[in-house]
């Protein structure tokens, strides 16, 4: 059982290998070390906001207002930093990342306690949650001159040669790593996915496991707010939109079975490195930037028939079905 | 415990008549709605009442319901199509890449039912011939298809439609009656006939009660959901062209946004996310509903994304109060 996920994994970094040997081929300065860590800050956000993702898809449920959570939590992380310049950076992550966690409770609490469909609440949280920063700004731009240098400075500051930006992602993935394997709530995200019914019977609350997957996503999401205006300087109503399909790209490429209790974090992170090589590498081979967007989905759809397949033989099931008995 | 056994004491003497039924029904406090905000829109601008502005006003939803009539079925078969926008995106930028090759109108109408189509079959075969999840491989279509406009257009737009073609989008058949509202009507008597009095419409609510007791009892579920997204598809592609002629030109980002508004539409009108019951009168009144909210927010200048967000508290309080009131019921009754 684990050799298969092993495999699964095994198979992505052959893929992103061939991948980036390809691209070395038709451009070789894109494998030098320098270039390959910048490949991995650009994708840094992604990871993380994959991390998030793959909680709540493993919970049989999807959260497609991350983006417009980042989006948000970003925003009023800018105009706290506007309004008053002097607040210390930790402040500013920390509430961005609590706004972040409210707002993902919001689409946890619709699931919980009313269980609405998850892909309806969040459908309607992503227009809301985005029209809620034109309400706070009036559409109005929050640009690099009116942040702070600290502010700006933060992502990229150089610690030990890499930028404190990938240091955080690398953090998130040990921590989610910790949760996802060695947790109660990490067992429970399988449970809950790979059997509902069964998961009750064992003492685990479904509700309350999918509201704290949520509660999960909203935090990185609001995390990823403020990274992603600090590291562009600049800030408006559309930052990131459309990203919310990228971030289930890469779970779904990273193998995370979107019919819930499949999945792993090295895949999830893999599979945002998969996605970030693709965009990074476009521009030097040479190929227009919009191919992007129709690549990603090919990808998508491409991955996802290679999940269906897998998933015949299942992968980490934590709880067995009642035929099986 | 809340819930009530029904036990034989419980059982009621007789079952609700019709005409209480249809009362008690999501429809009819649908048709509440729609009167109130006739009234409040006429009360809260004077322009609203004028039969070339009401004209104007369907111009917001004609569009939308089209996709929304067949969106309906496919939900109530148990899947979703998110990737409608998309389609009408591609199926814009196909007719503008035909007129820069010299076509005329009804070869353009030809070429957006036709990619509108295209994409139909390639969802359906996806889903019903790989056995994928609708909701992934929409994601991923609705991705790839206005990729593929973006990979055609860039940053630029087509334009240069001919005169005739703009008859689509800004004719009248009839006074006030335009051409997308007058094919409103006569698709919503379709759909209406098909999903409420053919034994295909029985199959989509067989197959989205129960899949599996759907196949046993003789309805090929595959065929049946192929069905849907290729009509899907197709409408997609109708409403590209009425979009497209009305605009007078195609940009990749047309329509962004539209699969949400479609998909509020249908479960605004009472059909079930989860698939298995809903009614097509049901998405007339919520297209009705919609567009009228839309067009009096224009008219009291209220900025679109403002209404975006209406549209999102919309969506989930449509299917929160149901629920709600079912739980504050029960709780009174003990």
């Amino acid at each position: 059982m684990s050799k298969l996920l092993k495999n699964r994994e095994l198979l992505l970094v052959g893929a992103i290998l061939v991948l980036i040997a390809l691209i070395a081929w038709r451009f070789p300065p894109f494998v030098a070390p320098a270039n390959l860590a910048r490949v991995y800050n650009d994708t840094s956000i992604l990871i993380i906001l994959a991390l998030g993702q793959m909680a709540v898809i493993l919970t049989r449920c999807i959260d497609l207002s991350m983006a417009a959570n980042l989006a948000l939590s970003g925003m009023v992380a800018a105009m706290l930093n506007a309004a008053f310049p002097g607040l210390p950076i930790p402040v500013i992550i920390l509430s961005a990342m609590a706004l972040g966690a409210v707002l993902g409770m919001v689409n946890g609490a619709l699931v919980w306690k009313l269980n609405i469909p998850p892909i309806v609440v969040t459908l309607g949280t992503l227009t809301i949650y985005r029209g809620l920063i034109f309400l706070l700004t009036n559409g109005k731009w929050i640009n690099a001159h009116q942040m702070s240098d600290a502010f700006k400075s933060f992502p990229r500051a150089d610690l030990a040669g890499i930028p404190v930006l990938s240091w955080l992602s690398v953090v998130m993935v040990a921590a989610m790593f910790l949760v996802m394997t060695r947790t109660p709530l990490g067992r429970a995200f399988f449970a809950v996915g790979g059997n509902p019914h069964a998961a009750v019977y064992t003492g685990i609350d479904v509700g309350r496991t999918r509201f704290f997957a949520y509660c999960l996503s909203g935090t990185l999401a609001g995390l990823s707010g403020y990274l992603w205006v600090s590291r562009y300087a600049v800030a408006y109503v559309d930052i990131a939109a459309g990203f919310e399909l990228d971030i289930i790209a890469a779970c779904v490429i990273g193998g995370i079975s979107i019919a819930g209790g499949i999945g792993s974090v090295p895949g999830a992170v893999l599979g945002a490195l998969f996605l970030g090589v693709i965009k990074n590498a476009l521009p030097v081979i040479n190929i227009s930037p919009f191919a992007q967007m129709a690549i990603s989905g090919m990808v998508i759809i491409i991955a996802v028939a290679v999940n269906a397949r897998a998933e015949r033989r299942k992968g980490r099931v934590i709880l067995k079905k009642a035929e099986a008995v | 415990m809340a819930e009530t056994h029904l036990s034989p004491r419980n059982i009621p003497d007789r079952l609700e008549g019709r005409g209480v039924r249809l009362l008690k029904s999501w429809e009819s406090l649908l048709l509440v709605v729609a009167c109130l905000i006739f009234l409040g829109n006429s009360l809260a601008s004077p322009y609203f009442l004028d039969p070339w502005n009401l004209s104007d006003a369907t111009f917001n939803f004609t569009e939308k319901a089209m996709i929304a009539f067949a969106m309906a079925l496919v939900i109530i078969s148990g899947e979703i199509d998110l990737s409608v926008a998309s389609i009408i995106a591609l199926a814009s930028t196909a007719m503008g890449y035909a007129v820069q090759l010299g076509f005329d109108t009804p070869a353009l109408v030809i070429v957006g039912l036709s990619v509108g189509l295209i994409c139909g079959v390639v969802n359906g075969l996806l889903i019903t011939g790989l056995g994928l999840p609708s909701i992934v491989v929409t994601i991923g279509t609705m991705s790839l298809f206005r990729g593929l406009s973006f990979i055609i257009l860039g940053d630029q737009a087509f334009t240069g439609y001919p005169d005739s073609f703009a008859w689509f989008g800004q004719g009248y058949v009839w006074w006030v009656f335009s051409f997308e509202f007058t094919l409103f009507v006569v698709l919503a008597v379709i759909y209406g006939v098909v999903l409420h009095k053919t034994n295909f419409g029985r199959a989509v609510y067989a197959i989205g009660n129960n899949q599996t007791a759907a196949l046993f009892s003789g309805i090929r579920v595959n065929r049946v959901k192929f069905t849907l997204f290729l009509l899907t598809g197709l409408m997609a592609g109708l409403a590209s062209i009425c979009l497209t002629s009305r605009l007078g030109s195609t940009r990749p980002s047309i329509a962004l946004g539209w699969e949400l508004e479609v998909v509020t539409m249908v479960v605004l009108g009472g059909v079930s996310i989860l698939g298995g019951s809903g009614t097509i009168p049901g998405v007339v009144l919520a297209a009705l509903i919609m567009g009228m909210v839309t067009f009096g927010f224009g008219l009291l200048n209220v900025p679109g994304i403002v209404m975006s967000i209406f549209i999102g508290l919309l969506l989930i309080s449509v299917i929160a109060l149901p629920i709600l009131w079912r739980r504050a019921r029960r709780r009174l009754a003990h």
